[in-house]
């Protein structure tokens, strides 16, 4: 009985220890029935690529609160695309300013969601990208 | 990346991407996995399987951190599938396995999977005998399983791998009581970790108590699991744990139990995919599944056995 499960890699790039909003996202895509993998906080540009090569994921969730997300996040996404993955769609969240947003966008970050951000929604975002 | 002929020459090259695709493909058991799988399978049985297995807390992923990087100091190639539960409610997971194991996350030659358990209740998924041999179709030497140490995955693991190594911790006195029945029966090789706690020579001299109590009547022949303290968060009896998979093996190939092991392997193999192939035709349709809800209104009312209505369901 075939069945296509989506898969999320929530990821915190940088130096920033604080992964309670991380994690809060991670339960809520289990509670969704989507299989997170979650990689634990420090992580480099390269090895969130690499991972979310390895587990074949649908999403890759990333998590900033350092204020280095303008020269993380698109990192992130050259390395998948320097791996020929660049089908694997970004999303950032974190305390991200608005006047940043756009730029991210254009840079290849699918959508960027900000403190208060309702799950449900990123939920929603997720099954359609991932449709 | 869709077309299982190419995933499948690809992975035989050793690409990651494709090999990652065709894993999925396994899981999601989606049938261009099948076409696939039937190209590599010839290619596979060369690499060492190993498990290792013990109760949540254990320091099963950090242990298989250190055994990744003494086969990499060995420039063997690592394939590592850590399982964790999948919730049988809503079918997610959590999978965090990967947070002990980020210090070779750039390495090329090391490829880390982590696995669901997907609906089999706390036992293995069906699709970790493939996840193997895609690893092993990719050229990996040696593929380690880690999974949870509770239930039925246990003993799915033997049959999966070659050598299962349970770790077990000081101070969990009663743990070893409650894993005695049925789970230290699975053990090829025993790590007592976090050897630096109190109570390790306790943990040590009940596993050696089993063991005596288990080989009374053994052949001589037999393999009698050796005990190896290990303090995984700074490698020490990594080493020793390493020589003990090793002996394991040595023991399975000159006795011949290696093809015995496969052999069972296989065959428990054949006879779940049955029971799934059989399940999936009889219930894989929406006249299956109306025909099989009549039937268990039956059952309800007391108008059938159970027994009967499953023989009734294989009737057609």
């Amino acid at each position: 009985m075939s069945e296509d499960k989506i898969r999320v890699l929530v990821a915190k790039p940088g130096l920033d220890g604080h992964d309670r909003g991380a994690k809060v996202i991670a339960r809520a895509l289990r509670d969704a029935g989507m299989e997170v993998i979650y990689t634990g906080l420090r992580q480099s540009p390269e090895e969130i690529a690499q991972a979310a090569l390895q587990e074949d994921v649908d999403v890759v969730a990333l998590s900033c609160l350092s204020g280095a997300h303008m020269a993380l996040f698109p990192r992130v996404v050259e390395h998948l695309e320097d791996r020929q993955a660049g089908d694997i769609t970004v999303f950032g969240g974190g305390t991200i300013p608005d006047d940043d947003i756009e730029e991210l966008e254009e840079q290849g970050i699918e959508d960027v969601f900000g403190p208060g951000t309702n799950t449900k929604r990123i939920i929603e975002r997720i099954r359609e990208v991932a449709a | 990346m869709d077309d299982p002929g190419q995933v499948a020459d690809a992975v035989l090259d050793g690409n990651p991407r494709a090999a990652a695709r065709l894993i999925s493909w396994a899981e999601d058991r989606d049938d261009r996995a099948w076409r696939a799988l039937e190209r590599i399978h010839p290619e596979t049985g060369s690499a060492e399987i190993q498990g290792v297995t013990g109760p949540p807390g254990s320091g099963k992923s950090t242990l298989v951190d250190k055994l990744v990087d003494s086969y990499r100091e060995d420039e063997a190639t690592v394939g590592v599938i850590a399982v964790d539960p999948s919730s049988p409610f809503t079918g997610g997971a959590v999978l965090a396995d990967r947070i002990r194991m980020s210090r070779r996350s750039t390495d090329p030659d090391v490829f880390v999977r982590s696995m669901g358990s997907r609906g089999k209740l706390g036992g293995l998924a069906p699709a970790i005998h493939d996840a193997v041999r895609i690893l092993d179709a990719m050229g990996k030497d040696v593929v380690v399983i880690e999974t949870m140490g509770v239930g039925q995955g246990e003993v799915d693991i033997v049959r999966t791998a070659d050598t299962v190594a349970l770790v077990a911790v000081p101070g969990l006195g009663d743990d070893i009581q409650t894993i005695k029945a049925g789970i230290m029966e699975i053990a090829d090789v025993f790590a007592v970790n976090k050897a630096d706690l109190d109570g390790v020579q306790q943990t040590v001299a009940e596993l050696e108590s089993h063991l005596r109590l288990a080989f009374e009547d053994a052949d001589d022949d037999a393999w009698r699991p050796p005990i190896v303290e290990t303090i995984a968060k700074n490698g020490d009896g990594v080493d020793e744990l390493v020589a003990a998979y090793e002996g394991h093996r040595e023991h399975l190939e000159t006795t011949g139990e290696l093809d015995e092991r496969r052999r069972e392997r296989a065959e428990h193999e054949i006879v779940s995919l049955m029971k799934e192939r059989v399940t999936e035709r009889v219930l894989g349709s929406e006249e299956g599944t109306r025909r099989f809800e009549g039937f268990v209104e039956d059952v309800m009312g007391r108008k059938l056995t159970p027994r009967s209505a499953a023989g009734e369901l294989l009737e057609r």
